[in-house]
Order: C-alpha cells, then structure tokens, then sequence
C-alpha cells in the first residue's frame, strides 16, 4: 500500500463550512501570528521590567527578578497553560471563575497570558544579559553628570542595551510565534491544530503538514528579514550593535 | 479557595504518577538525550565538513527543525514513522509503532538539531592549531576528532548541553498531544477522572519545578566551576 497523495484536497471545501481546507490553515496561520504577536507584547513589557530589575542596585529587587525567572523558566509551557486555564478559574471566587471560563476566546487570552508569561522570563534574561554587558563607566558616569538612574535606564542604558540584545529577542520572538502551537492543548485554533484537524477530515496527512511547514517557513523567513532591517535603521554607528 | 484541596487525590495517585508516568518521562528524556547527543555531535562534524554537499545537507536539516514548533515535529513524526518502517522492511502497509518508540525517535531527531548547533560552537572553541598540531603528528581525522578536538569540545560545552538536556526534560510534557502516559499525560488522566484538575496540575507543575531547578542550579555550580579552571 502506498501513499495516496491528493495535492487538489486544499481546495476542496473543508467540513467546517467555511471555505477550502487552504483557507482552515490560513485562518489557522492568522491566529499563530495574533496569538504569537500579542503574547510577545506580554513577554516584552513584563521581560523589560523584570530584566531591568535584576540589574539594579537592591538585593530584593534581585531576588524577586531571580524568583521570577526560575518559576517562568522551571515548569514547562503545557502545564503553565494548564495552570492558567483549568487551575486558575477554580481558585478565583465562584462568580470570576464562572466569567473567566465562559469567555468568548478563552483559550485565546489563555494563550497570550500564558505564553507571554513564559516567554518574559526568557525577555528578562537577554536584557539584563544586555545591560550587564554594557561597560560599567557608562552606569556611573551618568550618575555623576547628574542623571538620576531612572533617567540613567532611560537615556543611557537601556537604549544600548537594546540593540546589544536585538539579535537573540529576534530568536526569542521566533520561539513565541512557535510556542503558540502547544495552545492547541486548550483549544487555541492555531496553525498546528488546524493542520491536525485537516488531517482527521480528510485523512490527506502528509499535504496538511507539509502546507503547515512551508507556511512556518516563510513566516520564519519573514521575521528575520524584518528583524534585519530593524537592525540596520537603528543602529548606532560606532558601536557593536551597529558594526554592519 | 483552597479550601477543598483534597491531598488525599494526589497520595492515591503517586504510584500511578510515579511509576507509570515519571518512568515514561524520564526514560525519554536520558535516551532522547543520549541519542541526539550522538546524533547531534555527527550533524555538527558534518555541518563543519570542507564537503560542501555534507555541510549543507546538514545546516538545511538543522535551520529546518529549528524553524518549526516542537507539536508539528511530534505529529509528522508520528504520522510518518509508520510508511518508512514500510518502505524499509518492504512490509505490505504502514507499520504502527509504539508509542514510546515514536516519541523516542521524534524527540531524538528534533533535539539533534539543538545539540547539534551547540556542539558546532564546541568543536570551534578548540583552537585550530590543535588541529594541525595533530594532523603534523601523523593523525587520521578520525584520531583528531576522538582524542583531540571531541573531548575538549564536550567539556567546553556541558553547562550548555546540560541546559538544554532540562529543555528536553520539560518539553518531552508535550507528548501529552499523542495521549502518551508521560508524567504529566498520568496526571490529566487523574484530573479527568476525579474532576481534580487544581491538586493534579498543580503538584505536576511543583514537581516539574522542583526536579528542573534542582539541575539548572547544579549546572550553574557546574558552571562556575569550570570558569574558574579556565
């Protein structure tokens, strides 16, 4: 018995009712990007002060970023989306809990918050990378002209410290558009979940996923493209960050 | 709140957990791990390889697993498994495997990738010249790489092979899409049978932390105590 291959099958209407099998996986491509887009703006908000706070001068505040990345860093993505979608609505008073799962798009807000979450501490981890790597004499000599380390995080640091670390947030972005597919655990209709669900439609296995690598490729290719250009126009000449 | 949480559910299920699921886990994770060390470690010496066909053959292999989400792997892998095993034992039609088998090879072909990038870095962390220096003293390839450059190299790069033997630890949890028995497969079982989902995920994702931060924090010794030799 060999593989009965049927490339046509993508433009056949799929049982859902709306539209081909080719415009399921698209669909499925439009929320991996919305998922993996707003889930990175999480990871870069909450990555970004949690960073920063491991740099200062404070033991505790130390500590907490330290704590905060172990707990990100130590329990995989699957049971931390667990723990958001099945755990947390039960430990919220009656009347949340109820709200909370009766959302419209759950598994959606379930996945921005979680996977932004897990992908923060990763964030947080490059930036501080980032800073730390910045020679001390810029920290001090900010302070001394006078800026207080606020303004000396704002003006001085934390725009170098940036395009030090564009390169691998590129790859951490990456690893969020990617890291969307384990959404399909709690129902999230994804790029992977709907390859999958093609596949148990129509029994066309190999097309599906094929379809789905190409286009996971190209959104790959697409990022880092973008991310180059992002590299060019904004980096400082003379510096590492913008020696090319 | 935490008012009805019934420890009682997790004691009963510890057996279960443990011996079925924590097995299946930790089973995966040493010999996906050990595999795709191996594995990893030949992908690298290719992609290092002065034959451009081997060299791309192996970056290609590499940036495309590295490009695709670790599920979509999982289900290719699963899917496909079973018409190679026809298509090398000449069977009549696609051959099923285990369970454990296909998450085995899955994982051991897509950490590969991963181990691969890092042993690549670890191979050339070992200066040239102790490469020449072995191939003047009349060394084969074979011999420079053996006892040469791949121990250097291993050693170099444990911290880092060990980090990511925890990824693999905590990403094997994503058999679960298979409806494998892993560790935490046990535990959403328990979860759907008692309606215990907070005591199950919640001691799942305490255990999970406990074993991965035990190591992460050997590792950081580990770490510190090889930059000192250096």
């Amino acid at each position: 018995m060999s593989y009965n291959w049927n490339w046509g099958i993508l433009l056949q209407p799929s049982p859902e009712g709306q539209g081909t099998y080719l415009d399921m996986l698209l669909w499925g491509l439009a929320w991996t990007v919305v998922t993996g887009v707003c889930a990175w703006i999480v990871a870069l908000i909450f990555g970004s002060i949690v960073g920063v706070l491991r740099t200062l001068p404070s033991k505790a505040a130390e500590w907490a970023g330290f704590l905060y990345v172990e707990f990100f860093r130590n329990i995989p993505l699957v049971v931390q989306l667990f723990l958001w979608y099945f755990v947390l609505p039960e430990l919220l008073p009656a009347a949340w809990g109820t709200w909370l799962k009766q959302l419209q798009y759950a598994p959606f807000y379930t996945a921005v918050a979680g996977i932004g979450l897990y992908m923060s501490a990763r964030v947080a981890e490059q930036v501080r990378a980032g800073i730390d790597s910045m020679a001390r004499g810029q920290r001090r000599a900010a302070l001394a002209v006078g800026l207080t380390l606020g303004q000396a995080y704002r003006y001085v640091l934390l725009p170098m410290a940036y395009r030090i670390v564009l390169p691998p947030l590129t790859s951490e972005f990456l690893n969020t558009l990617k890291n969307t597919s384990v959404a399909l655990t709690i129902g999230l209709l994804e790029l992977t979940s709907r390859a999958r669900a093609m596949q148990e439609f129509s029994f066309q296995v190999f097309e599906a996923f094929a379809v789905a690598t190409v286009l996971y490729l190209i959104l790959n290719l697409l990022v880092v493209v973008a991310m180059r250009w992002l590299e060019r126009s904004v980096a400082v000449p003379g510096f590492i960050a913008g020696a090319r | 709140m935490f008012t009805n949480f019934d420890f009682g559910v997790i004691w009963n299920a510890l057996p279960y957990l443990f011996l079925d699921g924590m097995a299946f886990t930790l089973q995966l994770t040493v010999l996906a791990a050990a595999g795709g060390i191996v594995l990893g470690t030949l992908i690298a010496m290719m992609r290092l390889s002065s034959f451009a066909p081997l060299s791309m053959l192996a970056a290609g292999y590499v940036n495309l697993v590295r490009s695709l989400p670790l599920v979509l792997v999982i289900f290719w892998f699963y899917f496909l498994i079973p018409w190679v095993w026809q298509w090398v034992t000449g069977a009549e039609r696609p051959v099923p495997v285990g369970a454990f088998l296909s998450a085995l090879i899955t994982f051991t072909m897509f950490e590969a990738a991963y181990y691969a990038e890092i042993m690549r870095a670890g191979i050339q962390s070992v200066r040239k010249g102790q490469v020449g220096a072995g191939y003047a003293l009349g060394m084969s390839y074979r011999q420079v790489m053996g006892f040469v450059v791949l121990p250097q190299a291993f050693r170099n790069m444990l911290p880092v092979l060990l980090t990511q033997t925890i990824i693999l630890f905590q990403d094997t949890s994503l058999v679960y899409v298979l409806s494998i028995t892993d560790f935490l497969g046990a535990a959403a079982k328990i979860a759907n049978r008692d309606f215990r989902p907070v005591e199950m995920y919640l001691f799942v994702a305490v255990v999970y932390f406990a074993i991965s931060f035990a190591l992460s924090s050997l590792v950081r010794q580990l770490q510190a105590r090889t930059a000192i030799v250096r």
